[in-house]
Formats: structure tokens, C-alpha cells, sequence
């Protein structure tokens, strides 16, 4: 996943001061447990959460540092004499490489895509980078090369430029695939995290978790058994629908943002919306649409469906003159035929995601640490 | 979900929440004891919906909370030698000890892995029998039926390379440490559905009788939770102080004797130190003579590890209720789920994670405004 996709300040909350390994702690005195920094890469700061927004501001975006990047969209849009330009990439290392509902390969297709298609582009062009452990089966690859060709037919791009590299047995994880995507913005789209508004609505293209939830339950050691499948699609047409309601309305800029809830699901999206807008959000829990399935395996493994990753699903924050329209376009599409609006943007808290529960109570939905860790009972 | 939405239901909520205002005409503190519960709270903002005068703190039933420094610290000395494969629920990872925490043995190439049960070491076991596989077997009554068959399989099998370093530890002689502290606030207790699923509730009789104290073994769904309040505060107001069930679709007084045949066969009690409380007579289980080739302890040489925590830590005033997570001057600032201070801030069932990740960390009368009239 791109840097462009994580927050460029710690989310929601109060901020973290940097440690001071040697001051006790005051006024209440030393405390049983040290503070501590990770000398080393660990697997949270792949997460999406907070650990992965600290690496990336630490290590790369003070490096890099420039007004593109510093916008941390999922894309950047770029203006090429007179054409505005998306411009995107993501790594893809699911594991297994084969899961209900897609591969990897449709995945890295449709991941790009979907990266142009919510910066308001039309998808034209993917390269693609692949590493390939020595010792995999050539039938697999053509099975996910297959299965990339189709994810690109059926989402209008062409595969213009690739890259192939072996590793040795044991230095990668059967395969890895990056995909860079070029798109057109072809409209006056003005789509931005840090657009959202009070009073804009908060929009949902469908059911969340399917894809995490799907990919678990194939991991070695849970053997839970499910009907499930990945939500894995390409988003490009279902945004269309979206954008060409806007228009027909002569409001495109009403909508906001959209983003795809991927790594770290809609919870982390929206913080990272709510901070860049200085705006609060305000969810209401009996309207966000959870499978049964996905609900049951959440309860058992003590996770949280607002956490987990999506493939095939839009947020976007629209205002409210053309929410009901823009749903209704979005119902109107196969791809967001349970699209629903499960909530609204607010002024304060500014930079929180709040949530009425189903029992009337409110929480606050903050961004995770690091990786959702299934708690012990 | 059937068996689950029934006890979500916000109409039913708000009928037991106005029963509760009915009902309540002094202040009490109510102490909920497990962690599961203090997640529930935070998690459907509950404690937002009783009377001002209802106070909820919450008690020691986080298992990854209590368990002292050193036994992290055992836990590390072996999870980082080569020869280990180390096996622990999820949310033991994230918990530093005196050197990281077993994400960063794991980023040095310790082999460190999540099982969601602890049956799962066995076939571990036999799938890599050059090494010895580790379970780090932590928690209450509740994971005592699950971890015993480990060591009892792992007996039966005569697997060699399966052991166990055991941490576990018991309710009830917690809650009476905190009943007999000169500082306890606890008026009565929700009691823990699942620790009593498996032992029954006869112990906490005693308890209830001693102390003259409200004991209403409870549930984990907002429901549960709300008539769970109700039963001890109708108690309360009454002058009662007795053990009641709420979680009756779920145990009986008896409990589950097969599970607490298999633990007395495994399991024998002990002493126990409780991080933040010091050690409690009788407070936790070892493997019993039989079973004590698979003590991780003697099998990797590291009973001698003897770390000592601070005697001054907040942490431990907030596992025996007499303070909150924010009353912390640390709390939400140089204290949080990123940099944890204290292992009520790194489990998810920790009293101060769970304030902090349901938006505790501001003011109380900030967040009921914020909330109300939505």
C-alpha cells in the first residue's frame, strides 16, 4: 500500500509526546513497565493503524516531503500540461494467493483501480512489478496472470509495462505483486480527505469486513468454515454513476471524499477524513451494514468489523443537498446496491469518529495501535 | 445475531435503565470484575447510561493485566531462545516486559505465533519436533479447562516438546484482597459470567456472607450488564448482600464439572503475584506433581528471573477499583496504547485501553454532552 494512504499527523486523540526514556515519569512516579520505541520493523507498522502512520511520517514523508505527497490521498493528481493526470501504486502480499471471491492478481488490479477510480479518474494504464519465489508452481502464476487479464478487461486498463524478479526459496511468500496505475481526471472533480463539512453525510457502499474476514478464515490455524467471499472489485463504474449524478445535479464538488476503506477499514478511514478535515464524525451503529457471517466470526475472534479490510467498497462524504441522489445512484448500481448512509459529519469533536451504539450509548472510534489482536476470552 | 442482538436491544436498554433510576435512591459503587465486562462497558458506552450516582470501576479480571513483570520477563527470556517456537493468545504480544515485547522478538526472528486455542500447540508440536513449543498459559478460570487439556494431551501423547509456563490465576481470593482493603470503595460486584460458567458460584457465597456484600454473577452483553446493575442495586437499596445469577441461560451453581474434574487432575493452587497488588495467598494454579515435566519454568531454567515492579504504580489502585483510568496524570498523555506504561493501557480488556479506545480520555462531561440529544 502506498504512503499517500496513511495520516501524515496521529490521528484522532490526544497527541503522544515523544518518550523520554530516561526522565521518571512525574508525579506518580516510576511505573512498572518501560517506555520503548520498535528498533526494529514489526508487523503493526503494516497495519494501517497508528504505527504504520508513524513509520511513514518518520522515515518517508520528512524525506520526501513535497505539496503532492502532503496531501496523503490514495492518489496523487497531477497537472500535466493542461491534463490532469492520477497517479498511483500498491503492493499486494495476500497470503493465501487464492481466496473465495478472488487472487491475488485480481486484487492488485482491482486495488489500483480502485486507488485512480476515488480520486475521480478514469482508470487507463497498470505496470506491474512481480516477485516470484523460487520453487512456485508455474500454473499458479498463469492462473493469477489469467486472473489479473480479466480483473483488467473488465475495468477498461491495459497492462502497459512489467517487471519480473526471483528470490530464493524462503525470501518471499510464493508472490508478490506491486501495480502502479495511471487514470484521467476528466471532470472538474475536487475530491480531497480534508473536504469534509458539517453537515455533509456520510455514505457507505455496502456490507463491511467481508474481504478481512474472508482472508482469515482461510489462514492455517483458525479453520472456521463460512460461505463468506471477498468483496474484491474494481469501483471505477459504481463511481462513475456516482460522479455523473453530482453533475446531473450541477453540484460535482458536493461530493466531498471517497476513499476505500482497505487496510484498517472504514474506522481508520474515516479518522484519517475526520483529522485532515478538522471535523468530527458522528456513526450511528444500528446503520452500518455487517453480515451475520462476518458479525459471528468478529464476535468469536474478538475483533471489530469496523477495522477490517474492504476491497469492494466505497466511503464517501457528501454534502447533504445531494446525498439522497448520489445513494440512490449508488443503489442503483450492482456494486452498491446496499449502499446506505450511516452517519454525518459534525464540528466537534474535531479530528474524532463518534459512535451512537445499537444500545444508545457513545463511544468513540479511535485508529488502532497496530494490528487488531484477538483478545484472550 | 440470534442469541446475541436479543441482548443489544436499545429499547430494552432503556427499559432497564429507567427500572434502574426507579430503583436507585443513593449513591453505590459497583464493581464489574472481569474484563470482558469493563470492554462491554466502554465499548456500548453503559456507564453512560446509568445514574450519576451509579458508579462502575473496574476490577482486576483483565488476565493480561495481572500477570506480573517478571513472568513477561520469563516469558521473553524463553520466547527468545532458538530453539522455541513461543505460543500465546493475541493480545500477550504487545505487552512489554523490561527489554520490548514479543513483537520485537518476533521482528529479531523469535518465532512467536497467535493460537486462538491452546490445543493448537499440539499439532505444532508435531509438526516441528526439533523444536519445543512454549504456551504462555495465562488467565482465570476461564481458560483453566483449555490450558489443562493442553498438559494433559501433551502427557497423553508423551510429546517431549510441549510445555507450559503457567500464570494462572483466581477470582475470588482477588476480590476478597479488595474487599478487606482498608481503601476499598466496592459496595457490590457484578461477578464473572464466564469464570463462573466453569467453576460455579458456591465460592463467592462465602464471600458474599463475610463481606455482607451484593454478588450478581453477570453476563457480558449490554443487557446482561444493565440487569446485572439492577440486581445488585435492587440488593443494595435493600440491604441484601447475596449471590444472585443473572447469566442463568448460560451456568448454573454448580458450574461445569467435567472442566473442573480436568483442572484438579492438572491443576493445584498456589500463591500468586498480581502485577500492581503484590502476591495473594491462594491466588493461582501450578501444575501439580504429575505434570510438572511440562512446567515451562523448570524445563527452561528461569524461576530465578525475579523482576521487581515499582511499588508506586497507579495501575495497581485501578485493578482494585479504588481509582480511574484518568485520575492518571500519564493517562491518554505520556500513557498510551502506543506507548503503554502500564498493562491495564496494553490489553484490550485493560481498564485504561478500553477507556482510552472508547474516548474516555475526555472529560465524562464532555462526552455525555456530545452524545446527548443524537
Amino acid at each position: 500500500m502506498s504512503a499517500q494512504k496513511t495520516e501524515d499527523r496521529a490521528p484522532a486523540g490526544p497527541t503522544t509526546p515523544e518518550a523520554d526514556r530516561s526522565a521518571p515519569l512525574n508525579p506518580f512516579g516510576s511505573c512498572p513497565l518501560p517506555i520503548f520505541d520498535h528498533p526494529q520493523i514489526v508487523l503493526g507498522h503494516g497495519s494501517g493503524g497508528k504505527l504504520s502512520a508513524e513509520l511513514i511520517d518518520k522515515v518517508f514523508v520528512s524525506r520526501f516531503r513535497n505539496p503532492t505527497l502532503d496531501r496523503m490521498d490514495d492518489q496523487a493528481i497531477l497537472d500535466i500540461a493542461g491534463t490532469r493526470l492520477a497517479f498511483t501504486t500498491d503492493s499486494f502480499v495476500v497470503t493465501p494467493i487464492f481466496f473465495p471471491g478472488g487472487d491475488i492478481g485480481s486484487l492488485a488490479v482491482n486495488g489500483t483501480v480502485n486507488d485512480l477510480a476515488v480520486g475521480g479518474a478514469t482508470p487507463l494504464y497498470l505496470a506491474a512489478a512481480f516477485i516470484l519465489e523460487e520453487g512456485l508452481a508455474a500454473s499458479e502464476l498463469a492462473r493469477v496472470a489469467d486472473s489479473m487479464a480479466a480483473a483488467a478487461q473488465n475495468a477498461g486498463v491495459q497492462l502497459v509495462t512489467g517487471d519480473t524478479k526471483v528470490v530464493n526459496r524462503g525470501k518471499g511468500d510464493k508472490v508478490f505483486i506491486t501495480t502502479t496505475g495511471i487514470g484521467h481526471v476528466d471532470r472538474p472533480t475536487r475530491l480531497s480527505a480534508d473536504r469534509a463539512r458539517p453537515g455533509d453525510r456520510i455514505l457507505l457502499s455496502g456490507y463491511i469486513g467481508d474481504h478481512g474476514i474472508t482472508i482469515l478464515s482461510q489462514r492455517e490455524g483458525l479453520e472456521f468454515e463460512s460461505s463468506l467471499a471477498s468483496d474484491c472489485a474494481a469501483l471505477h463504474g459504481l463511481i462513475k454513476a456516482m460522479l455523473d449524478e453530482a453533475e446531473a445535479a450541477g453540484d460535482l464538488k458536493g461530493i466531498r471524499v471517497m476513499r476505500d476503506p482497505t487496510r484498517g477499514g472504514v474506522a481508520t478511514v474515516l479518522n484519517e477524513i475526520a483529522v485532515r478535515s478538522g471535523a468530527g464524525m458522528y456513526l450511528r451503529e444500528p446503520h452500518i451494514p455487517v453480515r451475520e457471517s462476518v458479525r459471528g466470526a468478529c464476535e468469536m475472534l474478538g475483533l471489530d468489523p469496523l477495522y477490517v479490510a474492504n476491497e469492494g467498497k466505497i466511503v464517501a462524504i457528501v454534502a447533504p443537498q445531494i446525498a439522497d441522489r448520489v445513494l440512490a445512484a449508488m443503489q442503483a448500481h450492482p456494486l452498491g446496491a446496499d449502499s446506505c448512509i450511516i452517519g454525518e459529519v459534525i464540528e466537534q469533536p474535531s479530528g474524532m469518529v463518534l459512535m451512537k451504539t445499537n444500545v444508545g450509548g457513545t463511544r468513540v472510534v479511535d485508529v488502532l495501535f497496530g494490528e487488531q489482536l484477538p483478545r484472550i476470552c | 445475531m440470534k442469541y446475541l442482538d436479543e441482548y443489544r436491544d436499545g429499547d430494552i436498554a432503556a427499559k432497564l435503565v429507567e427500572r434502574i433510576r426507579r430503583v436507585q435512591t443513593k449513591p453505590w459503587v459497583i464493581m464489574e470484575v472481569c474484563g470482558g465486562q469493563t470492554h462491554s462497558i466502554v465499548k456500548n458506552g453503559i456507564d453512560h447510561l446509568l445514574p450519576r450516582d451509579v458508579e462502575l470501576v473496574h476490577g482486576p479480571g483483565c488476565p493480561v493485566c495481572v500477570t506480573p513483570l517478571e513472568m513477561i520477563d520469563k516469558a521473553h527470556a524463553i520466547a527468545r531462545r532458538p530453539d522455541v517456537i513461543f505460543c500465546s493468545f493475541g493480545d500477550m504480544l504487545r505487552v512489554p516486559g523490561s527489554d520490548g515485547d514479543l513483537f520485537s522478538i518476533k521482528s529479531k526472528g523469535g518465532d512467536v505465533r497467535v493460537v486462538y486455542s491452546p490445543l493448537d500447540c499440539l499439532k505444532i508440536a508435531k509438526a516441528n519436533p526439533d523444536k519445543q513449543v512454549v504456551f504462555f498459559a495465562i488467565g482465570f478460570e476461564t481458560t483453566a479447562p483449555a490450558n489443562a487439556m493442553l498438559a494433559w494431551q501433551a502427557r497423553q501423547m508423551g510429546l517431549k516438546n510441549v510445555s507450559l509456563l503457567v500464570s494462572h490465576v483466581l477470582v475470588p481470593p482477588a476480590m476478597e484482597a479488595i474487599l478487606s482493603s482498608p481503601e476499598n470503595r466496592v459496595q457490590g460486584f457484578l461477578g464473572p459470567g464466564h469464570v463462573c460458567a466453569v467453576v460455579g458460584y458456591t465460592e463467592y457465597e462465602p464471600l458474599a456472607e463475610r463481606f455482607h456484600v451484593p454478588i450478581v454473577v453477570t453476563g457480558f452483553e449490554p443487557i446482561d450488564i444493565l440487569e446485572g446493575v439492577l440486581m445488585v442495586i435492587d440488593q443494595l437499596e435493600a440491604g441484601r448482600g447475596e449471590v444472585e445469577n443473572q447469566y442463568s441461560r448460560v451456568l448454573d451453581r454448580g458450574g461445569n464439572r467435567p472442566a473442573q474434574d480436568l483442572i484438579g487432575k492438572v491443576f493445584q493452587v498456589t500463591d500468586r503475584k498480581w502485577r500492581g497488588v503484590g502476591t495473594i495467598p491462594g491466588s493461582g494454579f501450578q501444575l501439580r506433581e504429575p505434570f510438572r515435566a511440562f512446567d515451562a519454568e523448570f524445563r527452561f531454567s528461569v524461576s530465578t528471573i525475579d523482576t521487581q515492579e515499582p511499588a508506586v504504580c497507579i495501575a495497581g489502585q485501578i485493578l482494585q477499583g479504588i481509582r480511574k483510568p484518568h485520575d492518571c496524570p500519564a493517562f491518554g498523555t505520556e500513557c498510551t496504547p502506543q506507548h503503554p506504561l502500564g498493562a491495564t493501557m496494553v490489553s484490550a480488556e485493560g481498564a485504561c485501553a478500553a477507556y482510552y479506545a472508547y474516548g474516555r480520555h475526555l472529560k465524562d462531561h464532555d462526552l455525555v454532552s456530545i452524545g446527548g440529544g443524537r
